[in-house]
């Protein structure tokens, strides 16, 4: 420490890569590609089973949705993506073929799902009941007075917790390191490793995650803007009105 | 594939899993506490409506909330020798990176904590000549704390889960012990799977628990 040498990353690592700030741009990529990949897996699947959650008259869909949230938020995130990356593949030989890359995305993905489901579910049920029965009065089917009533409210209630589950699943994206995905924290331990500049290199990488965390945050602000409906009271989560 | 779970006998528990076990839960109890002690500090730090103790502590909250927990333990392996001038096991090194981080995500529960306690409460304390530090330490903090009871612990579950990434230090946590017994094993699938199960078996019913205590909390209030 001390004397810092920050040309080192205009060094060549010797392989297909160049030089080290480009090969840490690639990693701040795949660390960007799997986060948003599993943000969609997360959304989908969140969205799904914290709609079952809360469907009235279906106690085995509902016993099922719980299920899963309790499954995928007790088992440590390390742990699960080496249950997708070791065991998935060879328990389920159909999955044997995929690339590590899409593995981890279903791991972090799922995990996240579960997250998500919960902060859906009660934000579904921080709506007064009333809506629901004013759907139903209208002649809506259950599916169009949760597409036209409930979900549009629900949505705009868990914006916030939104915001910091994308913040975290960016964040989380870094134990994908642990099954040797070329993200920046692998990165940061090869790159530091060769060229035994590791505080040079713990630096870039903490400060890329620190510029994208600012820039994903700004965004979610940007979008909670976009959709706000004026006199429809979001802020705080507590429900509408 | 056959899943052979046959090797899992009390020797491989003994021999590899309770090591872990051992070092998983003392980093939990030691991070919740140093967490909760520094967390509360910083939290007052940031309510004290004094700039030069809110900014500080709002830099340290936020930049810590803002890495992932992997970068930081990676941080602190490669600083705390630097620092006290000798070389310092994974272990420690994990047990102090826990400390310093955990404490930004207590002093957020804390800070909700002491915000949840109607500024009436700080008056009467005034009201009753108290110092600053009587009424917090006699009026305030006592409630903050049992209304962010439940919340605390489950941030204690979270840590527990979370103590697994000192994988990336090498450090021998309970799924360190997996690791390595399925590896000498030749039965690495077994191992990860039995990891799972432990886990959840854990994690599960402390959060279970959780719930219970918070309801009955709700029942006395």
């Amino acid at each position: 420490m001390g004397n810092w040498d920050w040309g080192v990353f205009l060094e060549d690592p010797g392989g297909r890569i160049p030089t080290y700030w480009q090969w840490l741009v690639q990693a701040w990529g795949w660390t960007l590609a799997v986060s948003l990949c599993a943000l969609v897996v997360a959304l989908v699947l969140g969205s799904v089973i914290g709609v079952i959650r809360t469907l009235p008259a279906s106690p085995w869909l509902v016993r099922f949705g719980n299920a899963w949230v309790e499954l995928f938020r007790n088992i440590p995130l390390l742990v699960q993506i080496f249950i997708w990356y070791h065991v998935v593949p060879k328990l389920f030989p159909v999955m044997a073929g995929l690339p590590p890359f899409v593995l981890v995305v279903f791991a972090l993905g799922l995990f996240t799902s579960s997250r998500i489901a919960e902060q859906l579910r009660s934000g579904i049920q921080a709506l007064p009941k009333g809506q629901r029965y004013a759907g139903m009065a209208m002649g809506f089917t259950t599916a169009q007075y949760y597409r036209y009533v409930i979900l549009p409210m629900a949505y705009r209630i868990i914006l916030p917790p939104l915001t910091s589950e994308s913040m975290n699943i960016f964040k989380n994206s870094s134990v994908a390191f642990a099954v040797s995905i070329p993200e920046m924290i692998q990165f940061a331990m090869q790159a530091g490793e060769e060229t035994s500049r590791v505080t040079e290199m713990y630096l870039a990488v903490t400060v890329l995650y620190v510029i994208s965390a600012m820039v994903i945050n700004r965004l979610m602000v940007w979008i909670e803007k976009r959709v706000r409906i004026p006199g429809f009271v979001v802020a705080g989560g507590t429900g509408g009105h | 594939m056959n899943l052979d779970l046959s090797f899992f006998n009390w020797q491989v528990v003994s021999s590899f899993l309770l090591k872990g076990f051992y070092f998983s839960v003392t980093l939990t109890v030691v991070a919740t506490l140093g967490g909760i002690v520094f967390g509360t500090l910083l939290a007052m730090m940031r309510l004290s409506g004094k700039k030069w103790l809110d900014m500080p502590a709002s830099i340290y909250v936020n930049g810590m909330r803002s890495i992932p927990l992997v970068m930081v333990i990676l941080w602190f392996f490669l600083l705390v020798p630097n620092i006290i001038g000798r070389p310092i096991g994974p272990e420690y090194s994990a047990i102090i990176t826990f400390v310093a981080f955990e404490a930004a995500y207590f002093s957020e529960i804390m800070r909700a904590g002491i915000q949840s306690i109607p500024r009436g409460q700080v008056f009467a304390g005034q009201a009753m000549g108290m110092t600053y530090g009587q009424s917090m330490k006699l009026v305030i903090l006592p409630q903050a704390f049992r209304n962010m009871l439940p919340v605390l612990l489950t941030q204690t579950i979270i840590l527990f889960q979370d103590t697994s990434l000192v994988y990336a230090i090498g450090a021998y946590d309970l799924f360190k012990g997996f690791d390595t017994a399925g590896k000498n094993y030749g039965r690495p699938e077994e191992a990860y799977l039995a990891a799972a199960v432990t886990y959840f078996v854990l994690c599960y019913s402390l959060s279970w628990l959780v719930k219970r205590l918070h309801k009955k909390i709700a029942i006395i209030r």
